[in-house]
């Protein structure tokens, strides 16, 4: 049985950017251990010569034609945007 | 004039003898929302200004150009972007999100002259089995409103059986139409994987999520999948492959069907209502011209597994995108920009999509790929091959479509695998990509049940017609909740 511990969760909400506490990382780490043990029953099969599924239907390189299509008025683009200025995404400061 | 308890056919024959116009349907719909949605809390944003301007607009479209949907009103769940009408996934991380486009199937209802009147509330991502996931409400059962809908499209089985509206659009990942059906006591299909476009429906698990329709009888549930139904170039896993008449194939003849009953799906958790309810409903079939025989799909008890990695695997890719830079929720506390993404994104999503989206970064993350990732894939395969296997010997497959009966509010929101054990019956179909319908086919006490027709790919037509004929078999789908008559009209 795999045992998660408070600083696997810690790592993994960084990894999935996740601002978590110490407190919800304990819960976190009871029920994500729950639920990954639950997950090892799989182990019970052998699976060695088996392919991955990927998706269920049998498709294969769905291409379209390559034309240039004209993009979406910058006005549109900024409409869900919640802090703009001068057409530009506002975002905190990433280089001093 | 009372248009709640409508079939399709019904409404388009007071339209079309001018008995009642588009406009009125509209009005009266609305009014009856506004009586029942209160108790209920179904909806999310309502549509009515624009819906009434359309409404007036189709009501000038002369009859023959009018197919059998149109005008009639339908709402839509939250995950399906809906230009100009607030798109959330019932997240608060969407909170106020206003989509600058239509997804394909809202583009379709459009095109078949439907009313839209609002959305629809759901688990947050459709990640949920309750209603309770949702950030902004709890939806209640109609039935008993201090039960849940069931999920993640709770909103839209609810507002179907309480006859707010006749029509929902709804999505199912992992059973998210088909539950809340069984639970609402309403018709709920889950077409073929690929059958559906899924351009502008809000990504959870893109090998598993498919749009599907909600209604309360199957030829209205059949009227309302062709409407949408159809390759989309805007959405390369949709097939392309020809969509037939759906209506058609309710020929009420079922001679010569053949039915496997898997053994699996009768095991250990599912209550005896549920069983005796499929059982009895078998014997009807029976005795319409179809023969029934107990199968095996052996690898069903991994599928709960398979699942939740898969599916929570792909949700914490689909859900990175969600970063409050070009649209959504955005903190006031950061200073930097990695605080930024954080804190954005902590505020942002409730506790289970958190769960989903850490589950699955674990089992993609170096060390586990392969032993959960790949593994769960690889398991996916056998369980559609229990599928392929069935089908060349049996036309469809029947089972419950839950365990047991909707549960209380509240009851076991703190206990996520006693949640997710709530989809086993339902969850193997999507990883098989097969399609599949719940309709009605008894009560537990007042609690509606549901049973599983499940068919072979791209098969809706035999899942219908067996839907069908159970359908003008039993009465199960006549029957309405308390509430149905008491609200104002």
């Amino acid at each position: 049985m795999a045992k998660i511990t408070k600083e696997e969760v810690i790592e993994v909400a960084h990894l999935a950017r996740l601002a978590i506490t110490d407190e919800e990382a304990v819960h976190f780490a009871e029920q994500l251990e729950a639920i990954t043990n639950a997950m090892e029953l799989l182990n019970e099969l052998d699976t060695e010569n088996v392919e991955p599924t990927t998706h269920v239907l049998p498709m294969v390189n769905v291409m379209r034609e390559d034309q240039a299509k004209a993009g979406l008025p910058r006005e549109t683009v900024l409409k869900n945007v919640k802090e703009h200025i001068a057409g530009q995404v506002k975002v905190p400061t990433i280089l001093e | 004039m009372k248009f709640y308890d409508k079939t399709a056919a019904e409404l388009q024959e007071l339209i079309h003898s001018k008995d009642a116009t588009i406009t009125d349907i509209t009005k009266e719909t609305f009014k009856r929302i506004n009586a029942l949605d209160p108790k209920v809390d179904a909806f999310l944003a309502m549509n009515e200004e624009r819906a009434l301007a359309s409404a007036t607009e189709l009501d000038n479209t002369p009859m023959e150009q009018r197919g059998p949907l149109f005008g009639l009103p339908i709402g839509v769940k939250d995950n399906i972007m809906t230009e100009g009408l607030v798109t959330t996934a019932s997240s608060r991380i969407l909170e106020g999100f206003d989509p600058i486009y239509n997804a394909t199937v809202v583009e379709k209802l459009r095109a078949a002259g439907m009313v839209i009147v609002g959305k629809l509330n759901m688990d947050e991502f459709a990640m949920g089995s309750s209603n309770e996931n949702s950030y902004y409400k709890k939806t209640r059962n109609p039935w008993n409103l201090d039960y849940v809908p069931g999920g993640s499209s709770g909103g839209s089985t609810a507002a179907v059986a309480a006859g707010e509206v006749p029509f929902t659009l709804g999505s199912d990942t992992g059973g998210s139409i088909r539950q809340p059906a069984a639970f609402c006591g309403v018709v709920g299909m889950k077409p073929t994987y690929g059958r559906v476009s899924r351009f502008g429906l809000i990504a959870f698990a893109s090998s598993l999520d498919q749009i599907g329709t909600v209604t309360r009888n199957v030829k209205d549930n059949a009227l309302l999948l062709q409407a949408i139904a159809g390759h989309d170039e805007k959405d390369s896993t949709s097939a392309d492959v020809e969509v037939p008449d759906f209506a058609a194939a309710l020929t009420g003849d079922i001679t010569g069907l053949r039915i496997g009953v898997p053994k699996e799906y009768f095991a250990e958790g599912v209550s005896e209502s549920a069983k005796q309810a499929v059982y009895n409903a078998l014997d009807v079939l029976k005795e319409k011209g179809a023969s029934w025989e107990e199968i095996s799909l052996p690898h069903s008890k991994y599928a709960l597994a398979t699942y939740y990695l898969l599916a929570s695997s792909e949700a914490s890719s689909n859900l990175s995108r969600f970063d409050g830079i070009r649209y959504g929720y955005r903190t006031s506390k950061a200073g930097s920009l990695l605080e930024f993404y954080m804190n954005t994104r902590a505020e942002g999503f409730g506790d289970e999509v958190k769960r989903r989206i850490m589950l699955g970064t674990y089992a993609l993350s170096s060390g586990y790929y392969d032993a959960y990732y790949k593994k769960a894939q690889k398991v996916r395969t056998l369980i559609k091959k229990d599928f392929d296997d069935a089908f060349e010997n049996y036309d469809v497959i029947i089972s419950p479509t839950t365990p047991t009966p909707a549960f209380k509010i509240g009851e076991i929101i703190d206990d996520p695998l006693t949640m997710y054990a709530n989809d086993i019956l339902t969850i193997p179909v999507n990883l098989a990509g097969v399609p599949a319908i719940s309709v009605p086919c008894g009560f537990d006490g007042d609690m509606p049940l549901g049973l599983q027709i499940i068919g072979n790919y791209f098969d809706e037509e035999t899942v219908y017609r067996t839907a069908d004929v159970f359908e003008k078999a039993t009465d199960f789908h006549k029957k309405t909740p308390q509430l149905w008559e008491g609200a104002a009209q």
